[in-house]
């Protein structure tokens, strides 16, 4: 109870306080505003980007194996080097995977290469041709919005048929419906026999400017010899992904005809490993954010220490007065702190609302969905109530421990 | 007895010299007494005032208040005494100079924990005693001087203390308003409080029952008044 009463004095006294000196309390929160301004766009950049990142890399699912002769991600050159020497992976990996593995639900090869595909007249150029099989539609979510995808007798035999992506469809076909037309894909004729829906596009690649036909017509077509298959695996869920890839690993090095102790001399990529790349580059995002956030809260917060020293220089009669008719010493030191965290609130609200408005700005110019959420806005009361303590005790306790005679006496 | 000090001293160390300010002092003080303290600068009568307030503790001796030993208590325990037992009148006022009249007044309940309702009714009601009801809401800068010093006295009787301490409250008053003010502290000890007053001024003491004078740190002469 007692506690309440004076503690509301204190924020009376605190609020008095910058209302009488508007101008040196503003200038003084200036480092705490600049400080939280800073950390609170970072974070909510980071946010944003973070978001963006998981909505543009969705279209590799998580319940999704990629085995390849090369890792995604290589370090150096030399590491490049030493993966382009080892063995190709071939068409019959595929079928031999399907056959033995128990976690997976849809295996499908693929081979790529970039080609123009012609129709009455239009060309489309660089378009992506992807030599596969029909689980290509499980493990791609390559769904036919028109017509079908590719079935297991268009590549048992061999057919010259083809799955146009959307974008291509669109380019070459107006008006006119694409299904059972005869198509050219780099100098080959081929019968299209469905179209995809419309996937988007992940960072730069458009998935929609795309042709699937029959992995045998793509190797006697575009070469086979020097190609390495990729192989995609859509494991039986997202749950088993980790079983999955030890399972597949092994499959692999029998295949392989590794010895136990021997390297892997292939890779299985998946999307966390893109996740975890792009974390590692957030992390810097993040210790810039601390890096500076805590610097200018530093500063920030020796200026509010300073300015208290000041005040309590400026108060030191009221200080004895206060002490002459009964304030103890935790009276005097809780009312600076008050006052201390007042200021700090000042900042942290400033920078809180300096920061809604760059977040609103940045969101509303560049692709990045940054936001500010509650876990923010939570933040900054930590930062008010531990700056506000940490700077704010020296200059309460040495107002406590002012001697209330010679306080009195005080000009 | 209220106030009992025995062979108090106080000696300042400034560097390495001791000064004494104070040569073991023995006094008493009954409840509704009005005291005068007289001596001239340097005759250790402010050192005497801020011992009697328990602003300083003694650096030796055995100072009893209402039968509570003040000599060894803590600066918080002090600050506890001070807010109970002791109203303060400074010969320059001393209010907060940004709080109304009102707010000045209820500062001591604010430090016992006295709630607000009870607080605001107490603090208006002493306002009353000393003929302010009507400058509830003024600040000490609209307040005249002698308006001021009632103002420090409604501060020093709300808490109803056991001594009002007042250190040449009319030193800064011109004498027609320092009347005035000395006819307060007549009317206070009328109904039973007890007042020390610390003053130089011959005329001043005159209102006092009794005048203790000090002459370098001892008891020069303690004298009843008619």
């Amino acid at each position: 109870m007692r506690i309440l009463i004076y503690a509301w004095e204190g924020i009376k006294i605190a609020f008095e306080a910058l209302r009488s000196y508007k101008m040196r309390s503003l200038l003084t929160t200036l480092g705490i505003v600049i400080g939280v301004t800073t950390v609170i766009t970072i974070v909510s950049l980071v946010q944003g980007l973070n978001k963006a990142f998981a909505n543009q890399i969705s279209a590799i699912g998580t319940d999704t194996l990629y085995i390849s002769k090369m890792p995604w991600i290589i370090s150096s050159d030399k590491e490049w080097f030493s993966y382009r020497n080892r063995r190709n992976i071939t068409v019959d990996y595929a079928k031999k995977i399907k056959q033995s593995a128990t976690l997976v639900q849809a295996v499908s090869p693929t081979l790529m290469t970039r080609r123009s595909v012609k129709y009455a007249g239009t060309t489309a150029e660089k378009v992506l041709v992807v030599g596969t099989n029909a689980d290509h539609l499980i493990t791609a979510n390559a769904l036919p919005e028109q017509g079908r995808f590719l079935m297991n007798s268009d590549i048992r035999h061999r057919k010259a048929v083809c799955v146009l992506g959307w974008d291509v469809a669109k380019a070459l076909f107006t008006n006119v419906d694409p299904i059972g037309k005869r198509i050219t894909v780099g100098g080959r004729k081929f019968k299209v026999i469905g179209v995809v829906e419309k996937k988007g596009s992940m960072f730069d690649f458009n998935m929609d400017n795309q042709v699937y036909i029959p992995i045998g017509i793509f190797q006697t077509a575009f070469g086979a010899r020097w190609r390495s298959v990729d192989i995609q695996v859509k494991a039986i869920s997202p749950a088993v992904i980790e079983d999955a890839e030890i399972e597949l690993t092994g499959i692999m090095r029998r295949l392989r005809g590794l010895p136990p102790g021997k390297e892997n001399d292939f890779a299985i990529n998946k999307q966390s490993m893109l996740m975890d790349t792009y974390k590692n580059l957030t992390n810097v995002l993040w210790a810039v954010a601390i890096g500076v956030g805590a610097i200018s809260l530093l500063v920030g917060g020796i200026g509010i220490m300073n300015i208290l020293l000041v005040s309590v220089t400026e108060r030191t009669r009221e200080i004895g007065i206060r002490k002459a008719i009964g304030a103890r010493k935790f009276d005097i030191m809780i009312q600076f702190l008050i006052e201390s965290m007042m200021i700090c609130a000042l900042g942290v609200v400033i920078g809180l609302l300096v920061a809604i408005g760059v977040a609103k700005i940045i969101a509303a110019t560049t692709p990045i969905p940054a936001a500010i959420t509650l876990w923010i806005a939570a933040l900054g009361v930590v930062f008010i109530v531990t700056i506000g303590l940490f700077f704010g005790i020296y200059p309460a306790s040495k107002a406590a421990r002012l001697n209330p005679i010679e306080a009195l006496r005080y000009e | 007895m209220l106030i009992e000090l025995k062979e108090i001293e106080k000696t300042y160390e400034i560097g390495t010299v001791q000064v004494p300010a104070l040569k073991k002092i023995n006094l008493t003080i009954a409840k509704n007494e009005y005291v005068a303290i007289m001596g001239p600068s340097g005759s250790g009568k402010s050192t005497l005032m801020n011992i009697l307030g328990c602003l300083d503790t003694a650096s030796g001796g055995v100072y009893s208040l209402n039968d509570n030993d003040v000599s060894a208590m803590t600066d918080d325990q002090l600050a506890e005494i001070r807010n109970r037992e002791i109203g303060f009148v400074f010969q320059t006022f001393n209010l907060l100079p940004r709080a109304n009249s009102l707010h000045n007044v209820e500062l001591p309940l604010i430090y016992n924990g006295t709630p607000a309702s009870q607080r605001k009714k107490m603090a208006q009601n002493a306002l009353e005693k000393v003929g302010l009801a009507d400058r509830m809401n003024h600040r000490p800068n609209e307040l005249s001087g002698g308006q001021r010093q009632r103002v420090a006295i409604a501060r020093a009787l709300v808490n109803s203390p056991s001594i009002i301490l007042a250190d040449e409250p009319t030193g800064n008053l011109d004498s027609r308003t320092g009347e005035e003010i000395m006819e307060i502290f007549e009317t206070l000890h009328e109904v039973g409080n007890t007042i020390i007053l610390v003053t130089h001024e011959e005329y001043i003491a005159e209102h006092s029952n009794r005048i203790i004078r000090l002459r370098d740190g001892l008891i020069e002469r303690d004298e009843a008044m008619n």
